[in-house]
């Protein structure tokens, strides 16, 4: 007998944004929601539940939905993931239509001081965190999802690819450690990812092997019939699919996290033209070394140089780790003249209020620059700032 | 119940709990006629010589003060959530037998939500008053007898001193009293700041009753309610929990949405050039409004711009700008914490204000359109920038209106929003209840984008060379309704009115209906 039950998302009194989906074999399917947004989007709710099951191939299944105000793209995200808890062989998906708003192209050259982390399971905090103006998000599937949510996180962050907009963000994603990285990798490529982060990287195969995971899913893009690998695309909402041709090929960042990958940090740098940066983590690294985690960083202090010097070696960009004290912002600004003096060029962000600060930090200051080059370069941070809020 | 459309084309009623109203006719269109409400003249012969009105009890205060069926009976939300005096005055009228009390509190709180036994049981037959969230729910679902009578601040006072309402026995709660009646807000263990709550009771009630666990010897000084309004004075054991009547530090929020919301205010007053030598304002202490006052403060420290007056609820942020000599007056209605209480007692240019002085729309002026700008919240907007304060989309009734309305006649009146609230859309086609008109709403700023009011021009033009990211609230509204999944439905509510709200010169601007 197999089980005849499965949920997916959370509810409960603090949840936001998100909702929780029970789906059950039964002879007589039914729909029941208890919605918070009833009285404005009862009938809209019970409409998109009913054409994510068609689309799943799922409409004999019974629907118990418990709503805290998700947005559609979540709703459709818990509703695919209950169903294929319950049938791990269903090989459909139901994607929201492509928001082209959220489509926007970025350079290899753009700046990038903040990466503004966000948990890969939590779309409460995917909606605005463009507003903040980050260089980047990270909508991380790694350190901040649960090892039982793995797949809830990937099939969410797929769908917020699509349709929510980061105003302008580069949109990262931290997938987990191979071999499930190279899983996220495919599953989330055709749906305007822009970067990949790998964590825990110590060896260049590893950036090879999820290169060509990415060539052979854009050899698969553009074969006109939808069909990708095995899954078949359906798209919800009623919605017309937009090719994802326009979508552009991702680029990689690998972190370096261990004794093993500062050593390997120039080869694994210059594994693949997709690498755009290097970045470390200093959690791992520290605990790797055998070293105890101090204010001054000095037991990091070697590490550091070592990505410093293998990225500008390779010709990408080196990136510093995360300031974890959200209410320091001396300390934050300190932590980012630090490793700006070491030559980082951007830094990761735990909440928004960071990106302003570490901007600022960042900005040289006018006795830095030669003469001639500080009106160029006020022009060129005014043009960047042109897309959001200033 | 007969209805009419009103200038702003709702439907209102034309009779409110028996007595004949008035539809709204637009700001400033109605002026009324005859003279002010006066309460019954009394002598000092009615009152001891020595000055102790002191009464052995409240519920033999209230006999005394011939408590019978069917009598209004005010109080005042100075002790916010706090209060420990209401369920004592209820409890009081039930053991006296007494039935079918219009309650008239200027708002309730959490704290009064066992009080709804007392409707339930018929002592209290409805409250005219804001009705935050359980008995906004309580008069939503259609359970409250009598309708829902939402008025501002100062509409309240007005309502009083035109004989709109007649109170018949007032309860003021008092930190600290003299037998006399004297009471002030600053002393005892309940201090709470300005009691100007509680001054139109004071002066029109038929009867009005000081109640303290605080009684000093005269002089009570400062005498924020005079002792010569006063019937009778009630010592009990303990008035309010000061824990819950000011918080001890006021907390700024953290929400990231909020403050970016509250900074792009304060760079809209700055780059507006509202915040010039000698400027006025008026912040409340929600999170975005006390965020907004932190913001505008920096601005103002950095360029060494001074205010001449700050309207309060007065909190730490602007006790702090007026110890730095940022501004020269506090001007102060309620104190929301403890450097409020304090400051208001110690510095003189900590002014304690009145609904009447600030707010009464029957008055010759107020000060709320003298000030340069306010920051005010709002539950929904529509596209011609009516506003919503005390209804949810849904069509629940669960906030008051406070000082909201007064404070429109601002120069520039700001409503701080996010644009939607877990998928709710807080910009609409349609405000579901009008409380303010558009034509007094300037200014909407939302974590999305500064919509500015077209008949605003002059801000329009001052913000042109601004960074500040000013756009149509049409065009706001199409991101919220794209981001939230389409328009949203119309609440389904019934057709039984359960409240109006009243505009602020006691005309009829729009009613709630019961929630189907």
């Amino acid at each position: 007998m197999t089980t005849s039950s499965a949920s997916a998302g959370t509810r409960g009194a603090d949840v936001r944004s998100d909702c929780w989906v029970l789906v059950e074999e039964s002879a007589a399917p039914t729909i029941q929601i208890k919605s918070k947004v009833e009285a404005l989007y009862g009938d809209s709710i019970r409409a998109l539940i009913a054409s994510t099951l068609t689309a799943l191939d799922a409409s004999d299944l019974s629907l118990t939905m418990e709503d805290s105000g998700a947005l559609p793209f979540t709703m459709m995200a818990r509703i695919e993931t209950a169903v294929k808890r319950l049938r791990p062989d269903n090989s459909r998906v139901c994607l929201p239509e492509i928001n082209p708003a959220a489509q926007y192209a970025i350079t290899r050259e753009r700046l990038r001081r903040t990466r503004l982390y966000l948990p890969g399971n939590t779309p409460k905090f995917f909606i605005n965190a463009g507003l903040h103006k980050p260089d980047a998000i990270i909508l991380d599937l790694e350190d901040a999802v649960s090892p039982d949510e793995k797949d809830a996180a990937q099939m969410l962050v797929r769908n917020a690819l699509r349709a929510v907009n980061f105003y302008g963000a580069e949109k990262m994603v931290r997938v987990n450690q191979l071999p499930r990285g190279l899983d996220d990798a495919r599953a989330l490529i055709a749906h305007g990812v822009h970067t990949i982060l790998l964590p825990k990287v110590e060896d260049a195969d590893e950036v090879r092997a999820v290169e060509s995971v990415i060539a052979s899913r854009e050899a698969a893009k553009q074969s006109p019939d939808l069909e990708i690998g095995n899954w078949k695309l359906e798209v919800g909402n009623n919605a017309v699919h937009h090719p994802p041709s326009n979508l552009q090929s991702p680029f990689l960042i690998p972190i370096i996290e261990s004794a093993r990958g500062v050593l390997r940090a120039f080869e694994i740098a210059s594994a693949s033209p997709r690498v755009i940066a290097l970045g470390l983590g200093l959690e791992d690294y520290t605990k790797d070394i055998g070293a105890e985690r101090t204010a001054e960083g000095r037991e990091t202090l070697w590490a550091r140089s070592q990505i410093v010097n293998a990225a500008r070696a390779a010709g990408v960009t080196p990136l510093g780790s995360v300031f974890s004290d959200v209410a320091d912002e001396t300390g934050l600004r300190a932590f980012v003249n630090d490793a700006r003096a070491l030559g980082f060029e951007g830094i990761g962000c735990l909440h928004p209020r960071q990106v302003p600060i570490a901007h600022a930090a960042f900005a040289p200051t006018p006795e830095q620059l030669p003469n001639e080059t500080r009106v160029a370069s006020r022009s060129r941070s005014s043009k960047r700032a042109c897309w959001g809020w200033v | 119940m007969q209805y009419i459309e009103n200038a702003a084309g709702r439907i209102v009623p034309t009779q409110v709990n028996g007595r004949e109203t008035l539809p709204y006719q637009g700001v400033g269109k109605f002026l009324p006629q005859g003279r002010k409400a006066a309460p019954p003249i009394r002598s000092c012969a009615q009152y001891a010589p020595d000055g102790n009105k002191v009464a052995p009890s409240l519920i033999e205060a209230l006999r005394r003060a011939g408590l019978r069926d069917g009598m209004t009976i005010s109080s005042h939300h100075h002790f916010r959530d706090g209060d420990l005096l209401m369920s004592q005055v209820f409890a009081s009228a039930k053991v006296l037998g007494v039935r079918d009390l219009v309650w008239y509190p200027t708002a309730v709180f959490p704290c009064h939500a066992p009080l709804l036994a007392y409707l339930d049981a018929g002592t209290i037959h409805h409250v005219e008053g804001s009705l935050h969230a359980a008995f906004g729910r309580y008069a939503s679902l259609g359970k409250m007898r009598g309708a829902a009578v939402l008025r501002s601040h100062g509409s309240r006072y007005r309502s009083i001193q035109d004989g709109d309402t007649r109170i018949d026995i007032a309860i003021i709660a008092a930190p600290a009293a003299d037998a006399f009646g004297n009471c002030s807000g600053v002393g005892g263990r309940a201090a709470c700041g300005p009691l100007g709550f509680a001054l139109a009771d004071s002066q029109y009630a038929d009867h009005v009753i000081a109640v303290t666990d605080t009684l000093v010897p005269f002089p009570c000084v400062p005498w924020h309610i005079q002792g010569n309004y006063v019937d009778q004075v009630v010592v009990v054991d303990q008035v309010g929990d000061p824990a819950k009547i000011v918080s001890g530090t006021t907390q700024i929020t953290k929400s990231p949405d909020q403050l970016l919301i509250a900074e792009s205010a304060a760079q809209f007053v700055r780059d507006a050039g509202i915040m010039r030598q000698g400027f006025s304002f008026q912040a409340g202490a929600g999170g975005i409004s006390l965020a907004f006052t932190i913001f505008l403060g920096a601005m103002m420290r950095a360029t060494n711009t001074k205010a001449r007056f700050i309207r309060g609820g007065s909190v730490r942020p602007l006790v702090e700008l007026l110890n730095e000599g940022l501004t020269d007056y506090i001007l102060d209605g309620q104190s929301f914490d403890l450097d409020g209480v304090r400051s208001l007692r110690d510095h003189p240019a900590h002014i304690a204000t009145s609904p009447f002085t600030s707010y009464s729309y029957h008055g010759k002026g107020n000060f709320a359109s003298l000030l340069d700008c306010i920051v005010l919240g709002a539950t929904e907007v529509d596209v011609d920038f009516n506003a919503n304060v005390v209804t949810h989309s849904d069509g629940y009734l669960l906030h008051g209106i406070g000082g909201w309305q007064d404070g429109l006649f601002a120069r520039c009146t700001i409503l701080t929003l996010p644009t939607f609230r877990d998928r709710i859309p807080v910009i609409r086609e349609r405000v579901t209840t009008l409380c303010g008109p558009g034509e007094l709403i300037d200014v909407i700023v939302t974590e999305r984008g500064i919509a500015i009011n077209p008949r605003r021009q002059d801000l329009l033009d001052a913000l042109s060379g601004s960074k500040l990211p000013v756009r149509s609230i049409h065009d706001l509204k199409a991101e919220v309704e794209a981001i939230c999944g389409g328009a949203p439905q119309s609440a389904r509510v019934g057709d039984q009115t359960i409240g109006v709200v009243t505009w602020v010169d006691g005309t009829i601007i729009d009613s709630i209906k019961r929630v189907a």
